[in-house]
């Protein structure tokens, strides 16, 4: 279980914090979705979670125990994390970039063993990018590189996964596949912390959320509590209607237009 | 490393050389060997590894093809540090290891600025530090010079061009101690650099601690730079291009890259010399200027690759 506790971040030069006091928790077993407009802080709380910011207080800690006390290896095999933007500055093909994934587990010398060997197929097969190992991971589609992004991160092995924004340029199809295979791992007990835009989907596939706004929680609890419309529409800044989803009745929101003079209309 | 050992002014033989080095033989084939030749070659040698494989772990380490070992102000520092010894008239012997302070003092001034821009770990930030205090160490040379007389600034410029034509067994030595070290502490860096070419963020995801990884690379890299810039001048393109061609050659990992690196940088180096040695004969051309003139037209054909 990874829990933040009145997380504060600070930017240097930049007068309000990017987290002001944010606690969520992601437990085992469930998609727990980050959401909320675009400089909210939903980066800022990944970041922080690896340790590239440090924290101006508050505390994040897996299984009650603070990540700031352990080694970054051995975090890395516990918490594996797919981050918005990648780009490797040498192409590997996509076999090599996902046997990295078993990076924290290897010493200085020794290679990979059984149990790597092991943990980069099964990721592999999970991740249905068997057809693909040859390639150079710079001649993927979208699609292909988000799911081998991915079975880097599972063949790190730990049982918490953190995605930010996995799905960004992806279809629909492509979208869906990885909300799904999100789904089957949170249902196999991972605690799985997804920071998304795609609220429809987040309130579909997850089991809590949480809305950031400018740094703080303006919501949080199961798709129903958070998915109101004068919560969503007053952070969002934009006119909307909150409906169901005609598929499976999850709640579901749907942007307004407006007209010069800012009144609604459909 | 024989054909450079043989090939001169006086001509050997490949028993000539075997001769040499066991110390039997003929008198002037085996003194020609062991003080002029040999000493020459093997510097060469040392310092094609050194550059090849800083530059293969700085181009990995800052996710930049472009990086290379001269790049986080060592080739400056080290030219101040020349050039301010020839204007002071310190003996010839001096001069070295001049340069070899003003390299460590730029490298330091270079981290230290990063570290004051709040980049730590940030390549980035580095890099634009290197590249200030590079232009601050030139603007420090071109005073100095002003201010120089002709024979300093020959000596100075000289010096900058790369040689290895005063190789001793001392800077041998003092040079294979360097490259060693340095060598090795890439090598036990060179799985942490494979997660860190995949970007900071994603590196730390995977339990690498970019802040010190990257600092013992730039330590590194500019240990071997500071080192050879020492020994033999500023070699340029070495650091630069081989990476590629081993790239090119299909090596993947870090450990793979900055071991052929090195291996390859040093064939490069010793045959950069033989031709600096042969080719107008009985002037030398700097060393430097061959590395750049048979590197020019490989990085060409590389761009086109790479693009």
């Amino acid at each position: 279980m990874i829990a933040f506790r009145d997380v504060i971040v600070r930017y240097p030069h930049r007068e309000l914090p990017a987290l002001d006091g944010v606690s969520l928790v992601a437990e085992r077993g469930r998609i727990t979705a980050v959401v909320g407009p675009n400089g909210s802080g939903k980066s800022t709380l990944v970041r922080a979670l690896v340790g590239r910011i440090p924290l101006a207080g508050g505390e994040i800690t897996l299984d009650d125990k603070s990540v700031a006390g352990f080694a970054q290896r051995e975090l890395a095999t516990r918490v594996a994390v797919v981050t918005q933007r990648e780009e490797p500055a040498f192409p590997l093909t996509v076999h090599e970039y996902i046997a990295l994934g078993r990076y924290p587990h290897l010493g200085l010398w020794r290679g990979a063993g059984r149990a790597d060997h092991a943990a980069v197929a099964r990721a592999v097969e999970r991740t249905e990018t068997e057809s693909f190992g040859d390639r150079a991971i710079t001649e993927l589609s979208g699609g292909e590189w988000q799911r081998v992004r991915l079975a880097r991160a599972l063949a790190q092995g730990g049982d918490v996964i953190v995605l930010d924004e996995p799905t960004t340029f992806l279809d629909i199809g492509h979208e869906m596949a990885i909300f799904e295979l999100l789904s089957r791992l949170a249902a196999e007990g991972q605690a799985v912390l997804l920071v998304s835009h795609q609220l429809n989907l987040v309130a579909r596939f997850a089991e809590h959320i949480v809305l950031l706004h400018r740094g703080r929680v303006a919501a949080a609890g199961d798709p129903g509590a958070v998915m109101q419309g004068a919560v969503l529409e007053r952070v969002y800044e934009w006119p909307l209607v909150v409906t169901r989803d005609p598929a499976v009745g999850a709640p579901a929101l749907v942007p307004l237009r407006v007209r010069p003079r800012g009144e609604r209309t459909t | 490393m024989i054909a450079g050992v043989m090939i001169g002014t006086l001509r050997l033989s490949v028993l000539d050389v075997v001769n040499g080095v066991l110390g039997i033989g003929a008198p002037i084939p085996v003194s020609v060997v062991r003080i002029l030749r040999l000493p020459r070659v093997l510097l060469a040698a040392l310092v094609g590894a050194g550059l090849g494989a800083a530059g293969a772990a700085l181009q990995g380490a800052t996710r930049n093809k472009l990086a290379e070992p001269y790049l986080l102000g060592v080739s400056g520092g080290a030219a101040v540090g020349a050039v301010l010894a020839s204007a002071f008239h310190a003996p010839v012997a001096l001069v070295p290891v001049a340069g070899f302070a003003g390299a460590l003092v730029a490298v330091a001034l270079t981290l230290l600025v990063a570290r004051a821009s709040g980049g730590r770990g940030d390549a980035r930030v580095v890099l634009m530090a290197g590249v200030v205090v590079g232009a601050f160490a030139n603007a420090v040379i071109m005073v100095a010079l002003a201010n120089a007389d002709a024979s300093a600034v020959r000596g100075a410029l000289w010096w900058m061009m790369g040689s290895v034509a005063e190789a001793s067994w001392v800077q041998v030595r003092a040079l294979a101690l360097f490259v060693a070290i340095g060598i090795g502490a890439l090598l036990a860096l060179g799985r942490a650099i494979d997660v860190l070419a995949l970007g900071d963020d994603t590196a730390a995801g995977l339990g690498v601690d970019v802040t010190r990884v990257s600092l013992g690379v730039y330590i590194a890299g500019a240990l071997l730079a500071a080192g050879t810039v020492s020994a033999a001048g500023l070699v340029g393109f070495v650091g630069l291009l081989v990476p590629h061609l081993v790239r090119l050659a299909g090596a993947r990992t870090h450990r793979a890259i900055i071991g052929a690196a090195a291996l390859a940088g040093a064939a490069l180096v010793v045959c950069a010399d033989l031709i600096a040695r042969v080719a107008m004969p009985p002037a030398e051309l700097p060393l430097g200027a061959v590395t750049a003139l048979i590197g020019v037209p490989f990085f060409l054909a590389l761009l086109r690759r790479l693009a």
